[in-house]
């Protein structure tokens, strides 16, 4: 048993989950606590990819700097869309189909414009620790998987410390169980969704720059996600930010070992089909409340 | 038949950390007219999901017609005749009136004759149904274009469409003014008068007070006085709990 | 209309339209005519499962290729009998294969049917929103099994290549073309079938409250697993023929988000209450994309119907069945 192989593997995956509840740090909060299915998540990513790119290959700032600054305008864009959302379907409890097929189509659109503005090329961006790697003993960190890892983990502390602390981190956390106690204490519940909303679709901007240090883009990529993410927020817990970061990991070491020893073409389905094994057996999931 | 018609045995049910119900014991015999109040929060609707099926109890069983009702869920025990009506109307917005009452003929007493039921078999028991709720005039009306009241006595109408044994009536009278309380009452004494035994879970005291045979009451999860109706409202603890609010 | 005098409406329709597309004399019509058709049993299918009770199905292309994948399996059967089989076998097989289509479309179906069934089985239980990711986890996890299973082509693709010509119906195309005007027959006469019955009131308590309806003595957990069986089936029989009419399938194209898309867009721009619907939002979509993907690009195409999807959801939830009965009754009040 080659140990070196395996644990690069593990730590590989360790890096890549924690990229991973990054990612699905958006849906913990939108579907999660809000009950909002948005599978257009994916898609809201890529567009912070593909902002990443342009910023970098007109300007050569750093994809992560890029996302901080653009977080305002995501924020803003999430305000938009949960909006248009809440209006046309959650103030009549249509929700379930249309409310789907509304971000199925919005996931649709926005792959098929990133598709005709850039094309199916593989887009990447230069970054000066792309390619080279920490060494420490005989473990390899790439720093295209190092730098997301850390930057991941700093965005899910600050999440999860004003999810817990902030009154509106609190509100966001309660407008789901009890809207009712909300409006007792003078809050709007709809103005606490649209700013938890904001925030889930701000948290994509970042994710999008993780994406493209780690991996080339190109549109599609989005929904290889779709499973994974939900494939997190359900094994994790839904409303379970801590359940999230745990699934996230154990997902990316699967994922990684899996590919390791029987080739990357398994992977998008080891995310599925840990979504179908823990919908049959453990719907609540490993820290659901 | 011998025995209760209901025997609901230290039924227990936890939200989480929260006891919503702690070892509830309730008989009700065959053809009674049961009160069962409570303050809010105390547990009401969730002993009547329990009963019904819509949620799992954890400890304690429900027996009904000598039958045991655990691991049924609550369509197999709407068709062995428990029928209930929600607190909060759920009609059938896609469809008219008279097809909500269409659906439980369609499927409970189908299933429970053994073999469908002619449309004109249907349609008959429809309007039977509609007219006893004074509601046959909005028949291919949608429930959006019902009145509060009207569509407490659709949820009723639908309830008893699946021609239950016993029926448990959730807050059917919440907001209603005097008289339309009143005609509830009457339709439920009615109801009871055809052999339906009838739960019937309520605040307006006068309501449960002229209906009831025997009230129950509920606070906390817990059942503190179980007898007539002139009794139990004169008991300390019920004063204090329910009564003093 | 009783059925017999609907499924005959249809085949009188179904035949006009085979032979006008043969007066025209030049095989396109029916290679379009076969898309849309195509489409038409897809949305109703679709819209059993998702008009009728409420259920979002995202991986309609998982059951579609389903239906393809059986076809190729046993195509490839049929071209190596001889290295499959043992010499005492090998005479038999190359009598029963290649298996005729329409015994394909039905094992095609059967297979679909089969793993809807299961899929419905396993996530049923849970809230319709689990249903819908479990259905798009669905249709990934086949297409990586397909990629990952040489024997039908795996990543590389399958050549399947059908007879030239057939008696009767001369060039395979209108062959396949015929089959699939039956497939839609079979597809809409079902649709409405459902809508008259006892299991169209079970399957519209489903999607309007799901709690009341149990509680008025519906099984909604077998009803809900009726219809995702049907609609598998049915979206798995359409798939059969597609090796046999593109010629080429690989994961791709068999399991192209376009019809997961179209599948949910057409139904709910045609309208998703009623049969009508699906074939209206079908018939109208796909001749609009077919003229689109010739003079503009498939990208854009797709964008418009995207873009469509999400105008007719939030303006016109009720499709466009919908506004005209709103219309019509504005006119009677008038």
């Amino acid at each position: 048993m080659d140990f070196s192989l395996l644990i690069n593997a593990i730590i590989a995956g360790l890096m890549l989950g924690a990229f991973y509840a990054a990612v699905s740090a958006g849906i913990s909060i939108s579907f999660g606590m809000l009950d909002i299915v948005n599978i257009a998540h994916p898609a809201f990513i890529l567009v912070g990819s593909y902002i990443a790119y342009i910023v970098n290959v007109e300007l050569g700032v750093d994809p992560i700097v890029v996302s901080i600054v653009a977080l305002p305008a995501f924020y803003a864009l999430g305000a938009l869309v949960y909006q248009i959302y809440y209006t046309s379907f959650e103030k009549y409890g249509q929700e379930s189909l249309r409310g789907l097929a509304f971000f199925f189509g919005l996931l649709f659109v926005t792959e098929v414009c990133l598709l005709l503005v850039f094309g199916v090329d593989y887009r990447s961006i230069d970054a000066p620790y792309i390619g080279s790697s920490l060494s420490i003993a005989s473990m390899e960190f790439p720093y295209r998987l190092l730098i997301p890892f850390l930057a991941s983990a700093a965005m899910f502390a600050v999440l999860q410390i004003f999810l817990s602390r902030s009154f509106i981190g609190r509100a966001v956390m309660a407008v789901s169980q009890d809207p009712m106690a909300l409006r007792l204490m003078a809050v709007d519940p709809i103005r606490i969704k649209r700013i938890a909303f904001g925030i889930s679709i701000a948290t994509a901007s970042m994710a999008g720059a993780f994406l493209i240090i780690i991996q080339p883009v190109i549109p599609s990529v989005g929904r290889d996600y779709i499973g994974r993410i939900f494939a997190i927020c359900v094994l994790g817990g839904l409303g379970s930010l801590p359940g999230t970061l745990i699934a996230a990991l154990l997902l990316g070491v699967i994922e990684s070992i899996t590919s390791v020893y029987y080739g990357p073409s398994w992977s998008p389905a080891v995310a599925f089909g840990l979504l179908l094994l823990t919908l049959a057996v453990r719907p609540s999931g490993l820290l659901g409340r | 038949m011998m025995g209760p018609l209901l025997k609901v045995d230290q039924l227990g049910k936890r939200f989480g950390g929260f006891v919503a119900l702690d070892s509830v014991a309730l008989t009700v015999a065959e053809g009674e007219r049961v009160g069962l109040i409570g303050p809010n929060g105390s547990g009401k609707s969730t002993l009547v999901n329990c009963i019904c099926g819509t949620l799992h109890n954890e400890t304690g069983s429900v027996t009904f017609a000598g039958e045991k009702m655990d691991g049924l869920i609550a369509h197999e025990r709407t068709r062995r005749g428990l029928a209930r009506s929600f607190q909060l109307p759920r009609p059938f917005m896609s469809m008219s009136v008279a097809d909500n009452i269409r659906v439980p003929l369609l499927y409970t007493v189908a299933a429970r004759i053994g073999h469908h039921v002619s449309k004109a078999e249907a349609d008959d028991r429809c309007m039977e149904l509609l007219k006893l709720v004074a509601l046959d005039h909005k028949a291919a009306k949608n429930p959006r274009d019902l009145t509060q009241v009207e569509m407490r006595k659709l949820e009723l109408a639908r309830a008893m469409a699946a021609e239950p044994k016993l029926l448990i009536a959730d807050e059917s009278m919440a907001g209603l003014s005097h008289s339309e309380v009143e005609d509830i009452v009457t339709l439920l004494i009615r109801l009871n008068e055809r052999g339906i035994t009838i739960i019937m879970i309520e605040h307006i005291m006068r309501a449960v007070m002229s209906f009831s045979q025997r009230l129950a009451v509920l606070v906390s999860g817990k059942k503190i006085a179980d007898g007539k109706p002139d009794d139990v409202i004169k008991e300390k603890e019920v004063i204090g709990a329910y009564l003093g609010q | 209309m009783r059925t017999p005098a609907f499924i005959l409406i249809q085949i009188v329709a179904g035949l006009a339209l085979y032979l006008l597309f043969n007066y025209f004399g030049n095989d396109y019509w029916f290679f379009a005519g076969y898309t849309v058709l195509q489409y038409v049993v897809l949305a109703t299918a679709w819209n059993i499962l998702g008009g009728y009770c409420g259920y979002v199905n995202f991986g309609s292309a998982g059951f579609f290729a389903l239906g393809a994948y059986t076809s190729v399996f046993f195509y490839n059967v049929g071209q190596g009998v001889d290295d499959l089989f043992p010499d005492s076998l090998a005479g038999v097989m190359h009598l029963i294969f290649p298996l005729p289509m329409p015994l394909l479309i039905v094992i095609g179906g059967f297979v679909a049917g089969l793993v809807g069934l299961g899929t419905g089985y396993l996530t049923l239980r849970l809230r319709g929103v689990f249903f819908a990711i479990a259905t798009l986890a669905l249709a990934v996890v086949l297409e990586t099994l397909i990629i990952n299973w040489e024997f039908v082509g795996g990543a590389r693709g399958a050549y399947v290549i059908p007879p030239a010509e057939i008696p009767v119906f001369g060039p395979y195309i209108q062959f396949l073309f015929a089959l699939m005007i039956l497939l839609v027959i079979l597809s809409l006469t079902i649709a409405r079938l459902i809508e008259r019955s006892r299991l169209g009131y079970g399957f519209a308590t489903i999607r309007d409250d799901e709690l009341a309806a149990e509680a008025c003595g519906v099984p909604t957990l077998r009803l809900k697993l009726i219809a995702t069986t049907i609609s598998g089936a049915l979206m798995g029989m359409a798939g059969a023929p597609f090796p046999y009419y593109i010629g080429y399938v690989e994961p791709g194209s068999a399991f192209n988000l376009s019809y997961a898309v179209n599948s949910i867009a057409m139904p709910m721009i045609g309208g998703t209450s009623t049969w009508v619907g699906p074939l209206i939002g079908a018939v109208l979509l796909g001749t609009l994309q077919q003229i689109a993907t010739v003079t503009i690009s498939s990208a854009v195409n797709l964008l418009i119907v995207g873009l469509l999807l999400i105008g007719f959801v939030i303006v016109a939830p009720s499709g466009i069945v919908g506004l005209a009965q709103v219309w019509m009754r504005k006119r009677s009040k008038a």
